[in-house]
């Protein structure tokens, strides 16, 4: 760390000929991100879908979902309520890619580290501020998606009489599952900016972040062996991630719902440990 | 579709530059330059394919069974565990186990019975984590429960054989040569509302009716069984496959399973042709007595003849009653089967990998040359902006269809390899077939690369052209693979998605006469191969067709 302090004083010292710039701590880096994000339209737009595409695919499933009188459902209303987060994620992972990769494209990236030469404050900045704005569509995505299970879902035979929870906030499980589900996309964005910083283009950082999402599902569909499938059960980021959205039949799955979390933590931090050194040591 | 697409887009921009005429050829080899001399994109090419094959092998091949024979013998794997596997006429794998009361039957004849019930005993799997109440059995019938008369050429699993019977939910039906399945009268049989049931032979040709009454008969099918012996065994059998309940608990679709078993009680069975005084034998073909029953039910193993000495059939007058379970049917995919199945296309796990650096790549080919302001150059080289459009589409997915037919073609050829060392029954198919998956496989990448192009195109953005390329295919797959929703939602989804053209990659057809739940990861969409790629194709001409509408009507 003081090395890099001292390096980035260098490079304050070798610009010092020019006008000082103001703004060198993690307070001005944040406003400088906050004044980026703010002033384009795209991050709106697509905060606005993270919400809309989660609620709209979660209100689809949960109003497709019924359970006649008689039948044996083997449903978590929950997790089912939560079923627009596999949808909200993808958006969530483009706004993270298009952050950084926006300014590699345009060249504005140049600018900023002139600007702020301690490129690690500009990426925790950055990071900051995307998962800031992330947790709070994140939290009325889940939100909205289980109000939906819970206007919709005792219609459709999931009543408490028939041994199905309430889906509510005032449900302990559903509870930890919408904080949890808001986290998860919180950490969503966090493993995408790592890709992106590592990968700088648009497009295929994009193509990486969907394929760490929703390769890792598709393989474990394939997979037959037993032994794989508990790996990529529990060490896999999104499988693992989304046992957070759990709350039946908890002691039967692969990994705790909180552990499924931090396993996606892992990933994010090991994304952005990667995506931060390559970008404090590449030439931008 | 692309020689379509030319002549109107020639037809089109007639009137418009002549620069491009006559040189479409000289067009697409420019665009070909463009995108070979990105090194970038060859690379990407280059791993898409190599990772195609790898996640396709890891997927299919690391599944290796284990079994013991005897308690203190040694631990085999692979193909040493397997059963005998029958296969049918037609050459596919087959179950063919069912309780068999049979005579030999020479010559001409015919069979008939009546079917006063079908009832039925299943495993007791009562609620959604797997959880089995006791060892017991619950009442019930699955829906292919069957029991009724049956001409078969042999007592040897996986011989032809024509069949009426009566069956769980499904009426009744003559069923022939495993495959083959013809609906009769609907509605179960009960002693109010018996189902009478006939066959005859002649020569090779088996006919088979149904009749409420004994008297009015209606012909449901006549089959030839081509090389029929003189004698056959004909005689009332009754078999009940594999009771499945999938639970639709979200990330990760479970099923838990069990056997169950079927009770027929059949009236007046005469047979016509057969030697008087000819003996009721029961024998368990395949192991197919009732569950538990006493004496060994199954033959050797190995031997793929028929066992003896089962206790599921007795005769009380006029009335004989016969318990068997098991089937008789064409071996699928996924759970239920009675072998641990594999298909060719499971190999093909890793297309999504191969799909995402295809899309990726595709979206960048347009989009690239908008963000570096190559396109103006392009545009003034070739004022024909539709001919443009589809020099591009077609250099995209030539190299897409040509990196997906290499993937695919290694993928199968060494994944059936690995799947067969594991002991994983492949279910084969026809090289027809193959073909189809293999090179539809390659065209799907294709058209998929043609959709990236248009949707690069209309969108001039990287970023939103690959993420709908790519979320539009992925997660319609995924939501129903893990069912995440409900299964006629996901169906639909697989039906109307561009993620329908995944289709072309299935190789076993979905038999109505089994019991299979609609989940592409076990191989079976809702919508026939072609049908499927068809929506693909069409997704791709609507996005080319609005990206050359846009792309004439606005500024580069």
């Amino acid at each position: 760390m003081s090395a890099t302090v001292q390096a980035s004083r260098a490079d304050q010292a070798a610009s010092r000929a020019a006008p000082r710039i103001t703004g060198t701590g993690l307070i001005d880096a944040l406003h400088a991100e906050w004044t980026k994000l703010r002033t384009v339209s795209g991050p709106g737009w697509l905060l606005l879908g993270v919400v809309a595409l989660t609620i709209g695919l979660s209100v689809a499933a949960v109003g497709a979902t019924h359970c006649p009188a008689g039948a044996q459902c083997a449903v978590d209303p929950t997790k089912l309520s939560l079923t627009g987060i596999q949808f909200g994620q993808a958006v969530v992972a483009v706004l993270a890619v298009l952050t950084i990769c926006n300014e590699y494209s345009t060249g504005m990236i140049r600018v900023t580290l002139t600007a702020m030469p301690r490129r690690e404050l500009v990426f925790a900045a950055k990071a900051i501020v995307v998962t800031g704005l992330v947790l709070v569509a994140g939290a009325l995505a889940a939100g909205g998606s289980v109000l939906a299970g819970y206007l919709i879902l005792p219609g459709h035979g999931f009543t408490a009489a028939r041994g199905f929870h309430v889906v509510s906030l005032s449900y302990g499980p559903t509870l930890r599952a919408v904080v949890g589900s808001a986290l998860y996309l919180g950490l969503i964005a966090l493993l995408s900016l790592g890709i992106a910083a590592m990968i700088r283009d648009s497009a295929v950082s994009i193509g990486a972040a969907l394929g760490v999402l929703y390769l890792f599902p598709i393989i474990l569909a394939f997979v037959t062996n037993a032994t794989w499938q508990h790996r990529l059960e529990r060490w896999t980021p999104t499988v693992a991630g989304l046992n957070i959205e759990a709350t039946t039949g908890l002691r039967g799955l692969p990994i705790s719902p909180w552990g499924g979390l931090g396993v996606l933590a892992i990933w994010a931090g090991v994304a952005l440990l990667a995506g931060g050194s390559v970008l404090r040591f590449r030439d931008a | 579709m692309t020689t379509d697409a030319l002549s109107r887009l020639r037809a089109g921009t007639g009137a418009g530059a002549s620069a491009g005429r006559g040189g479409f050829g000289w067009l697409l080899r420019s665009e070909w330059t463009k995108f070979r001399t990105v090194r970038g994109w060859v690379i990407g090419m280059v791993v898409a394919a190599i990772l195609t094959v790898f996640v396709g092998l890891f997927a299919s091949g690391n599944a290796n069974i284990g079994c013991q024979n005897s308690p203190n013998g040694p631990v085999l794997t692979g193909k040493a565990c397997l059963p005998y596997i029958p296969h049918g006429p037609g050459g596919e794998v087959v179950s063919d186990s069912f309780n068999f009361a049979h005579q030999p039957l020479t010559g001409n004849g015919s069979i008939t019975v009546q079917v006063i019930s079908l009832t039925g005993e299943h495993t007791n799997i009562t609620n959604g984590h797997g959880d089995r109440v006791g060892s017991a059995l619950a009442n019930g019938l699955a829906p292919w429960s069957k029991a009724g008369i049956i001409i078969k050429q042999s007592l040897h699993q996986g011989s032809a054989y024509a069949a009426m019977m009566v069956t769980g939910s499904h009426g009744v039906r003559m069923q022939y040569n495993y495959t083959g399945d013809t609906a009769g009268l609907p509605g179960r049989a009960s002693a109010a509302d018996p189902r009478w049931l006939r066959l005859t032979r002649s020569g090779d040709t088996i006919t088979g009716y149904d009749s409420t009454d004994g008297m009015h008969w209606t012909l449901v099918g006549a089959v030839t069984l081509t090389g029929l012996p003189a004698t056959v065994q004909a005689g009332l059998f009754a078999t009940s496959p594999t009771y499945t309940v999938t639970n639709t608990s979200f990330g990760g679709n479970s099923n838990d399973s069990g056997p169950s078993q079927a009770t027929g009680v059949f009236d007046d069975l005469t047979v016509s042709g057969a030697p008087a005084g000819g003996k009721w034998a029961e024998v368990a073909v395949g192991g197919g007595g009732p569950i538990g029953g006493g004496a060994a039910g199954g033959g050797p193993a190995g031997s793929g003849s028929a066992g003896s000495g089962s206790s599921g059939f007795t005769e009380a007058g006029s009335t004989y009653t016969l318990t068997g379970s098991g089937d008789i049917a064409p071996a699928t995919p996924g759970p239920g089967s009675n072998y641990p199945t594999a298909t060719i296309e499971q190999s093909l796990a890793g297309a999504f990998i191969g799909l995402i650096a295809i899309v990726v790549v595709a979206a960048m080919f347009v989009t690239a040359e908008y963000r570096r302001g190559l396109i103006r150059t392009t545009l003034a080289a070739t004022p024909s902006r539709g001919a443009v459009l589809a020099a591009k589409a077609i250099v995209a997915g030539g190299v897409a269809f040509v990196v997906g037919l290499v993937a695919s073609t290694v993928a199968i050829a060494v994944g059936v390899q690995l799947e067969t060392s594991n002991g994983q029954v492949v279910l084969p198919v026809s090289v027809l077939t193959e073909i189809r998956v293999v090179a539809g496989t390659a065209a799907m990448l294709a058209v998929a690369a043609a959709f990236a192009v248009a949707l690069g195109a209309v969108l001039r953005r990287s970023a939103a052209a690959v993420t709908i390329a790519i979320v539009t295919v992925v997660l319609p797959f995924l939501l129903s693979a893990l069912n995440v929703l409900p299964s006629g939602v996901g169906d639909w989804l697989l039906r109307l998605t561009p993620a329908a053209g995944l289709a072309i990659e299935q190789s076993i057809p979905n038999y109505p006469q089994v019991t299979s739940v609609i989940n592409p990861a076990d191989g079976y969409y809702p919508l026939p191969p072609l049908a499927g790629f068809a929506v693909l194709c069409a997704w791709a001409a609507a996005g080319l067709a609005l990206a050359f509408y846009v792309l004439r009507r606005r500024d580069a």
